[in-house]
């Protein structure tokens, strides 16, 4: 297999998208939001629990999609429990970044604390589809719909 | 290997001479992009459902217009602008001789097959339909044929029905003859599927819409590129096809319509090019086809698709189609042995199109990682997502054939897919 596939197809990915963490329906959510990607006709459901403190105490998905979307979307639902809404925004803009630029952002603009370096290490294996462009969509297509849930948005497109 | 000979077998073509004429590699010389290299590998162009590519007659016809023939049309006195128009006249005709139309006159050029429809669903309704009436569609349609009827729907209140399909991508006779209702005005359904290749016995609905002086609408846009079109053998009311899906060039798409219900319909646009007379108070339409055609038209691109239908005409359609159906059945056999896919769509009547799924892979991870090999498919819902719905499936993987793909690019595309079943077991 060609390097860019395989960086792109790891065997961290392929467990992921086929034995997806956190694929339920929590029935104590208060967050739910549903993304859509126009281009494949997939999507899915963000169910977010967040306590009025503002810290996410639980997060899952439901939907089916490629192996990129829902390893994507599973990883999240693993690194967001216990985070605040302004740790997972601050993660999102890192992640996204690790998806499309080939220069990573230091974090330096980040609030002390905001990411933790930990968590970004775990979501590197989806920056493979940097090589990818068409596909970068399905890598963060979960992230969109977790900061519409968290800001009471119902439905977020990708386009 | 001789592709010639090979199709000719599978499915020997009327008169020998001309089947064995069909040579695929001197087919492929015409097509410049075909010697593209893609990730390093030779392109394997298996999109032409999507968008089919240029013969160098095409390209160079599209050419020798900007650099001798141009103007606009229709307008000057001048010399160019008579040049100009008599090649973009010399296009409706060829496409006229291209559908067998009776007369040039029924010819209307659009923008492309969608603007067609958005045309018919505007005007035809207009002309004839009033609110609860009834336009009949297929579940085998692409958005083209769903969305301005929709439209429509909302901004005159009439009604959208839809005739079934089973499970193979079969279209059923029987239940759309059952859905022919009083109130339907119009039939409008596809010649062959995008999605699923399913080719609908066209002449037959139209017979059994016209028992009941139903006119029917046919969407032709993956049928002209693989089988001859008779447009009165076939006794349809209007016809819709795209240039650019028969190896001609975007921007120009066809809508052929019966010159009696032409000329009761209303114009789609206003503007330049389709008036006989303006004043501030009243202003006169021109009869179609130039009703229906407002503002500079795709002067170049209909010449191009004059030379994209000479192109296809020389080579023979039936040529085409017997190519096309021997490549079909190798790609459905070769595929078939991949572990983990399944082909959708097993109607008993296809062109060109395969669609498929696999167990484990993704359409989108199908498509990406086929695409490293240099092998070029849709993937998706083919702009059909109720189709897909009916399916129980939101996305496939699409093979589709061109008349210059060969059993090599079968074989690239079976050994690609190898590879993603060993991927995702």
């Amino acid at each position: 297999m060609l390097d860019d596939l395989r960086d792109l197809y790891q065997e961290v990915i392929l467990d992921h998208g086929r034995n997806p963490r956190n694929l339920r329906r929590p029935a104590e959510a208060n967050r739910h939001a549903r993304g859509h990607n126009p281009m494949c006709g997939d999507s899915l459901v963000v169910h977010l629990t967040l306590d009025p403190g503002g810290i996410i105490r639980d997060v899952a998905f439901e939907g089916k999609g490629c192996a990129i979307s829902v390893a994507s979307a599973s990883l999240m639902t693993e690194v967001l429990k216990g985070k605040t809404r302004d740790q997972a925004t601050a993660l999102f803009r890192r992640f996204h970044e690790l998806c499309t630029s080939d220069e990573e952002d230091d974090g330096s603009s980040d609030e002390a604390g905001a990411v933790d370096p930990d968590d970004l290490d775990r979501l590197r294996v989806l920056s493979g589809v940097r090589a990818f462009p068409m596909r970068v969509k399905c890598a963060t297509l979960a992230w969109h719909t977790m900061a519409a849930a968290m800001n009471g948005e119902e439905e977020v497109s990708t386009e | 290997m001789n592709d010639a000979i090979t199709s000719a077998r599978t499915r020997p073509a009327a008169g020998d001479n001309s089947a064995r004429a069909f040579d695929v590699e001197r087919i492929r010389a015409d097509f410049p992009i075909l010697r593209q290299r893609v990730h390093g590998q030779p392109l394997v162009y298996l999109d032409s459902a999507a968008s089919a590519q240029k013969p160098r007659p095409v390209i160079e016809a599209m050419d020798r217009v900007y650099e001798s023939a141009y103007a606009n049309v229709h307008r000057g006195v001048h010399y160019m602008s008579q040049v100009a128009t008599d090649a973009f006249e010399a296009g409706r005709e060829k496409v006229a001789r291209f559908l067998n139309a009776a007369s040039s006159d029924e010819i209307v050029f659009t923008r492309n097959a969608t603007e067609a429809f958005n045309l018919m669903a505007s005007s035809f309704t207009r002309a004839f339909l009033k609110p609860g009436d009834e336009v009949l569609i297929s579940a085998l349609e692409h958005h083209a044929n769903i969305v301005p009827w929709q439209l429509a729907r909302e901004q005159f209140g009439i009604v959208l029905k839809v005739a079934p399909i089973d499970d193979d991508g079969n279209f059923l006779l029987d239940e759309f003859e059952a859905r022919l209702g009083a109130r339907t005005r119009l039939v409008s359904l596809t010649h062959v599927s995008n999605a699923l290749g399913t080719i609908v016995p066209v002449a037959e609905v139209v017979r059994r819409a016209h028992a009941r002086d139903i006119p029917v609408l046919v969407d032709g846009c993956q049928a002209t590129p693989h089988m001859a079109v008779d447009v009165r053998a076939l006794d349809v009311d209007f016809y819709v096809f795209t240039g650019h899906k028969v190896y001609g060039p975007t921007g120009v798409g066809v809508l052929y319509g019966r010159r009696e219900l032409l000329a009761e319909m209303p114009p789609y646009q206003g503007g330049g090019e389709m008036i006989a007379s303006v004043s501030y108070e009243k202003t006169t339409f021109k009869a179609p086809p130039h009703r229906f055609e407002a503002g500079t038209p795709p002067i170049a691109e209909v010449v191009g698709l004059g030379a994209a239908i000479d192109y296809v005409s020389d080579i023979g359609l039936e040529h085409i189609a017997a190519h096309e159906a021997g490549l079909r059945a190798y790609a459905e056999e070769r595929l078939s042995a991949v572990p983990g896919l399944h082909i959708v769509g097993r109607a008993r009547d296809k062109a060109g199109i395969i669609s498929f799924v696999m167990d484990n892979a993704h359409p989108h991870d199908i498509g990406t990682i086929i695409d490293r090999a240099g092998v070029a498919v849709r993937t998706g819902h083919h702009c059909a997502e109720p189709l897909m719905h009916r399916l129980g499936l939101t996305a496939t993987a699409r093979a589709s054939l061109g008349l210059y793909n060969t059993r090599g690019d079968i074989d690239a595309l079976a050994r690609a897919l190898h590879a993603v079943a060993e991927i995702f077991g």
